[in-house]
């Protein structure tokens, strides 16, 4: 029978917090980036001028068709180069951080710009319609009358979006970047501990997650109560 | 005011407009009838751009609607138009909707721009719902506001697309009476409408569509006396048989 052993966690509790930081840090990144790069995505999607929507529907599809494991290899491997050269960094400077943001907010984008797309087709067409009566510029209607609305409508999605986000950015162990997820690793690697690591690590994301999730479904509710009335 | 001359619009093959030729004078007031999907939206909506069109000219004021150079926000800036969904905007409250176009296009402060909204809104009867939001009023209060937003920005002509079709009965009355309100006050006005009582009231021409022609284009006396057209009277006939 397998004996538990916790006593290597309390200790270990400031690197973990460290590694928590770096998690979130991730996710506000991606999701910021994400929702604005996602939004001008999802725009040339759905202007009229065809070869900026095929572009942008060209980024969409290869994004959506690649793990995202591989995205943060690649962005591992190839930004910090790039990042050094460009900026002329001193080689031994840590990008690995910005590395792994890049590479998450260019990745998310393109699902954010699923989800804003549907979200500004949710608007009636009546409503760019009446803004541009008034006598609102293409940019002013998506501003003031359309986007509002559709973010409205929206912002149930992508917080749940944000929520796997959180999760996914487990997956920055593969630049040995020290997340939450890996600083449990290293703690419980060090120790010879790795079960119990592990499976406090999976308890706090399970908790962060379950709490954020409920706190989106209230919302929703609040949002679905709003609409009826 | 409106000059319509020769225009045509086509989806693909479906022909939706043939040659439509009209004139509106300053201080007219004009209704457009005809069976639905004669084309009589879509050519109110040419007037001020919001549909395109392939050939012929519009010109609203001397300015060329069709000329890709027109700067066509700001002829609309100065075009009101009213929509059958009322389309006001849900997320801002009803003062807000009358004033937001006022600021952001025409360029007034807040102050003035409020306030003028407010005079608007007591005229169409409507002062005490300054702060609601439009799901709080009822299709003929929503439409009146929309109305009152149109007029906020002291358009020179007005456009109204079926403003009563989308209304319960009970709220026709109250919206017609505002657009008779105004009409007798000189606005120029091209109305998209079923109601002949309007179109007897105040009209001074009344065109009629027909499979995206104009059809007739007449005094509303000739008009409802003896319609040319043997589908203008049949029209007629059934929609006065009631």
């Amino acid at each position: 029978m397998y004996e538990f052993d916790w006593s290597s966690i309390p200790g270990a509790l400031p690197f973990l917090w460290d590694g928590l930081k770096v998690s979130l840090e991730i996710t506000v990144t991606a999701v910021a980036v994400g929702i604005v790069w996602g939004t001008l995505l999802a725009m040339l999607r759905l202007s009229s001028v065809r070869w900026l929507g095929a572009l942008a529907a060209a980024y969409v599809n290869l994004f959506r068709s690649i793990p995202l494991v591989m995205v943060l290899l690649w962005f591992f491997l190839i930004v910090p180069q790039l990042l050094k050269g460009a900026l002329s960094l001193d080689p031994n400077t840590d990008v690995r951080l910005t590395s792994a943001m890049i590479g998450f907010a260019l990745f998310e984008s393109a699902y954010y710009s699923e989800i804003i797309r549907a979200g500004i087709q949710s608007v009636p067409k009546g409503q760019a319609s009446a803004a541009s009566a008034l006598g609102m510029t293409y940019a002013q209607a998506m501003r003031l009358v359309v986007l509002p609305q559709a973010f409205r409508n929206m912002v149930p999605l992508l917080l749940t979006q944000a929520i796997v986000l959180f999760q996914d950015t487990s997956l920055v162990y593969v630049s040995a970047l020290a997340d939450f997820f890996g600083a449990a690793y290293k703690v419980g690697d060090r120790d010879g501990r790795l079960v119990e690591l592990l499976l406090f690590a999976g308890a706090v994301y399970f908790v962060i997650c379950f709490a954020a999730s409920q706190l989106v479904r209230r919302y929703q509710k609040k949002l679905n109560a709003h609409v009826a009335h | 005011m409106i000059s319509i001359q020769n225009v045509s619009k086509h989806y693909g093959s479906f022909q939706v407009l043939t040659d439509c030729c009209t004139e509106v004078k300053k201080g007219e007031v004009i209704v457009v009838c005809g069976p639905s999907g004669s084309g009589k939206s879509t050519l109110i909506k040419c007037v001020n751009g919001l549909e395109p069109f392939q050939s012929g000219t519009i010109t609203v004021d001397g300015i060329s609607v069709g000329n890709p150079k027109t700067n066509l926000s700001k002829l609309r800036s100065r075009v009101g138009m009213v929509f059958q969904h009322f389309e006001l905007f849900p997320h801002m409250s009803i003062t807000d909707n009358l004033s937001i176009a006022q600021i952001k296009v025409l360029g007034r402060s807040k102050d003035e721009a409020r306030a003028k909204g407010l005079k608007l809104l007591d005229r169409v009867g409507l002062k005490a719902h300054a702060e609601k939001f439009p799901g709080q009023l009822s299709g003929g209060q929503q439409q009146r506001v929309a109305i009152a937003r149109a007029l906020a920005m002291d358009p020179i002509c007005m456009l109204f697309d079926e403003p009563t079709s989308a209304l319960d009965p009970e709220m026709i009355n109250e919206v017609l009476d505002v657009m008779v309100e105004l009409a007798r006050e000189g606005m120029t006005m091209m109305c998209v409408t079923h109601e002949m009582g309007f179109a007897k009231k105040v009209a001074n021409r009344v065109i009629f569509m027909d499979q995206g022609r104009i059809v007739e284009d007449d005094s509303k006396d000739a008009f409802f006396a003896n319609p040319r057209s043997e589908r203008a009277q049949h029209f007629l006939a059934k929609i006065l048989s009631h």
